[in-house]
């Protein structure tokens, strides 16, 4: 036998005539509680996966770097005294997912060696919004070629004060061993006036 | 709240729409035999939610599937979870299917006037077990690439089209990139959205005609909300506390990244299709068309002709009948086919398959976690460089024909008639001891015996030959200490990492008695014994004994790399056997990078993980 639809009761009028409406109390929460735990398995495994970038992760291999992080840049009898800064790019082992690729360019950094002392090193990424900034030979000045930012040579310090970046270029570490020039490479959040190092 | 409700139903009129969801009649009262349409909604929307979250971290090419897939389950935070779900939730839904199917028919729900409600279950029927089908292959494993490559061969049987349509689907001649976005594509993509479209109708037509109640007087009736939704609920629980279970105590496979060069004799399609497997063994040579497309074809055509049948008196006893056999034969076929692969004649070998597809799966992770990771020739080149793996078959295939290893041809496959020692720990402590204190023995050049050479038997030419009559003559008047010295000597010119640190004193003693045959200076007969009577050897550039003038091998960094690799390129130059050496040159036998690996493998150079054997 069939259940047979009578046009002058819909769905909602049965129910409404019903004897006892909303009788069980109980069932409705029980329906509702089910319903709801049947939902957060799939989707507390689905969000679990989906945040997983924001764990922290140990780096699976050492790299180039020494013990302290630093890792080998450039040689220093190729950077003149008082030169006009360098390009260089940073080599290190690089995870990309599942994937290592052994001694790849990770970023790249500005070499720059005065007449005394350290040579400097400044990471090619603008402050302001993280484009890789030009050095301007004719301006004698760092240039981004994003927002116009531009920033001093000898000390990366913002060189225009009308520059949108909110800091200078962001030095990195540096350390002359044998005759080879070690820079930390490290990368820092865009848009703060301090130096916020990225996780 | 109510405000808003009020103002949202006023333009969209969602408080109907709920009602209409919710408040359908169930004649007879809510029953737990109605809750099998529901689990399959549930089963289906759990795999949407997992199977986009699965979507944002796989990658469908044939070097980063595996890769992909590898990632999820073995780093990602609780991707072994969502795998899991998503794995087992794809063979509850097969499951459930079948009951649902069976639920109808007994029912008498596929009659008229729900004919066409029946037949759009049998297209999402279809569309299900195409998901599944194109899902199993998605993980690039071993296990699915084999079985996937069965169905879409399979395919070239369809009349006239089936090459053309085969290569449509593969996206080219072989397995590949193509295949993989292809069957991406159509698993992510098109057949979910054709299961939403017939899911969506599915419903709207069980709504215009209501349930078809097994017994209307059963109870009082009910609504479907909250009664029915509650049994349906605690169903849907049930089956996702099944699929949870599974997920934790068995969890989602993952085999050897898919390597077309690499035979998997465990190949199995997902057990619910093991019948079909099992069922194409009955149809030899080009009748397997009637057992792969036709005879399935018939019989899924009386199962939509059902409505039809039921018009006819028996006919819905016929219809019930029908799909217990169908069932019936379903069941004995997978049994068949179970029983075959473990109890019948040729159990072993399935069972030898698995465990070595297992050994490779382990394998690939050891290499992974405690080797260089994957490069960007992803997780197949890791096994394929592998000396572990790939050594026994390089050596099965290049060495076996002449040589055993420990009795077998490598592989653990049989050596039954070998004419060269076994090389079965070569270069190890016990085999040199063996080497010296018996080189005429069946480990040594005794099966050379049994070989000819330029047509000529070999004979005794080296089973009795020279180091075989000074073993006989000398090694039983050595002391322990003096052949355990020689044989740490000859040790510490192989560079071996796998054997230990060598006993530097012990190898001095060693070289003593290389050089003069005796620790014992005064030793009756003891320069006649010393092995620089036959061998030369140089030691850190500075020649011991003849230089080139001794009739027996060179015995120089004897075990090394560069030694073993010296001695299979030239086996027949003067410093090593010279022109009566049966065993041929392996100059350009195999690439350069398969020979690297057969001498790594035999000095057992290969990444092994401490605390394991």
């Amino acid at each position: 036998m069939e259940h047979d639809k009578k046009p002058d009761s819909g769905p909602v009028q049965d129910f409404l005539n019903a004897e006892e409406p909303r009788r069980d109390f109980f069932t409705q929460a029980a329906a509702v509680v089910t319903g709801a735990a049947l939902g957060v398995v799939p989707l507390f495994a689905g969000l679990a996966v989906f945040t997983d970038p924001l764990r922290k992760r140990e780096r699976k291999s050492e790299g180039g770097a020494d013990a302290d992080g630093f890792l080998k840049v450039a040689p220093l009898d190729g950077l003149l005294k008082g030169g006009e800064p360098r390009r260089y790019e940073v080599i290190d082992d690089r995870t990309d997912a599942w994937n290592l690729f052994p001694r790849e360019a990770v970023g790249a950094v500005y070499l720059v060696r005065p007449v005394d002392g350290l040579v400097k090193a400044f990471n090619v990424k603008c402050p302001h919004a993280g484009c890789s900034v030009d050095f301007k030979a004719e301006n004698a000045c760092f240039q981004c070629p994003c927002h116009d930012s531009s920033f001093k040579p000898n000390d990366g310090l913002i060189a225009n004060p009308n520059s949108p970046s909110p800091r200078g270029l962001d030095e990195l570490e540096v350390k002359e061993v044998d005759g080879m020039v070690w820079v930390k490479y490290q990368e820092f959040q865009p848009g703060t006036s301090h130096k916020v190092p990225e996780a | 709240m109510n405000t808003f409700l009020n103002w949202l139903d006023n333009r969209t009129g969602i408080r109907a729409t709920v009602h209409e969801a919710l408040f359908e009649r169930i004649p007879g009262g809510a029953r737990w035999r109605y809750v099998w349409g529901s689990t399959l909604v549930f089963a289906f929307s759990v795999q949407v939610i997992t199977g986009l979250f699965l979507w944002m971290a796989y990658s469908p090419s044939s070097l980063t599937a595996w890769e992909s897939v590898y990632f999820i389950t073995y780093d990602m935070q609780f991707g072994w979870l969502l795998r899991g779900l998503h794995h087992f939730m794809a063979q509850a839904m097969v499951v459930l299917l079948a009951i649902h199917l069976m639920q109808v028919i007994i029912d008498g729900a596929y009659k008229a006037p729900r004919e066409v409600n029946f037949w759009l279950g049998l297209i999402l029927m279809q569309i299900v077990l195409g998901l599944s089908l194109t899902g199993y292959l998605l993980p690039w494993d071993q296990k699915g690439f084999w079985a996937t490559n069965v169905a879409t061969k399979l395919m070239t049987l369809v009349p006239v089209v089936g090459t053309k349509l085969q290569r449509l689907v593969v996206g080219g001649p072989t397995y590949g990139h193509h295949t993989l976005t292809r069957f991406f594509a159509m698993h992510a993509g098109v057949l979910p959205g054709l299961l939403i479209a017939f899911l969506a109708l599915h419903i709207a037509v069980f709504r215009r005609h209501g349930i078809k109640a097994a017994d209307p007087l059963h109870k009082k009736d009910a609504m479907f909300w909250p009664d029915q939704v509650l049994k349906d609920a605690v169903a849907c629980l049930g089956v996702l506390l099944v699929v949870l279970l599974l997920t934790i105590f068995v969890g989602a496979e993952l085999g050897a990244p898919a390597d077309p060069s690499q035979a998997y004799a465990a190949a199995r399609p997902e057990w619910y299709f093991l019948f079909l497997f099992q069922f194409l063994k009955y149809f030899p040579g080009e009748t397997e068309i009637w057992g792969a497309l036709i005879i399935p074809g018939i019989m899924f055509g009386v199962l939509a002709l059902m409505p039809f049948l039921a018009k006819w008196k028996l006919g819905h006893r016929f219809n019930i009948a029908y799909m217990v056999i169908v069932l019936c034969g379903i069941g004995y076929l997978t049994a068949q086919a179970w029983h075959e692969d473990n109890r019948g004649p040729k159990s072993a070998d399935y069972h030898r398959a698995v465990a070595d597809a297992q050994t490779r799966a382990e394998r690939v992770r050891e290499l992974i976690e405690y080797g260089e990771g994957i490069s960007e020739k992803g997780g197949r080149a890791l096994l394929r460089s592998d000396p572990k793996t790939a050594g026994p078959d390089l050596f099965k295939r290049n060495c076996a024909v002449c040589h055993s290893f420990d009795g077998h041809d490598g592989t653990g496959g049989p050596q039954e008639k070998a004419t060269a020692s076994d090389l079965g720990g070569f270069g190890s402590r016990d085999w040199l001891k063996g080497f010296v204190v018996e080189p005429g023995g069946p480990k040594y050049f005794g099966p050379t015996a049994n070989g000819s050479f330029n047509g000529k038997p070999i004979a005794d030419t080296f089973s009795n030959g020279a180091m075989a009559r000074w073993a006989k003559e000398h090694a039983g008047k050595m002391s322990s200490e003096e052949i355990a010295a020689v044989v740490e000597f000859l040790l510490s010119q192989g560079d071996r990492t796998d054997l230990g640190p060598v006993d530097a004193d012990l190898a001095a003693k060693g070289r003593e008695v290389f050089e003069l045959g005796s620790l014992d200076a005064n030793a009756e007969g003891a320069e006649s014994r010393a092995c620089l009577q036959c061998h030369e050897m140089v030691i850190d550039g500075a020649p011991l004994g003849t230089q080139g003038l001794a009739p027996g091998p060179d015995l120089s960094r004897y075990g090394s790399e560069a030694w073993l690799r010296d001695f299979l390129l030239n086996p027949d130059a003067p410093h090593n056997y010279g022109d009566r050496n049966a065993m041929p040159s392996y100059k350009d036998r195999m690439t350069e990078a398969e020979f690297n690996i057969l001498l790594k493998w035999l000095r057992r150079q290969w990444l092994e993980v401490k605390g394991k054997k």
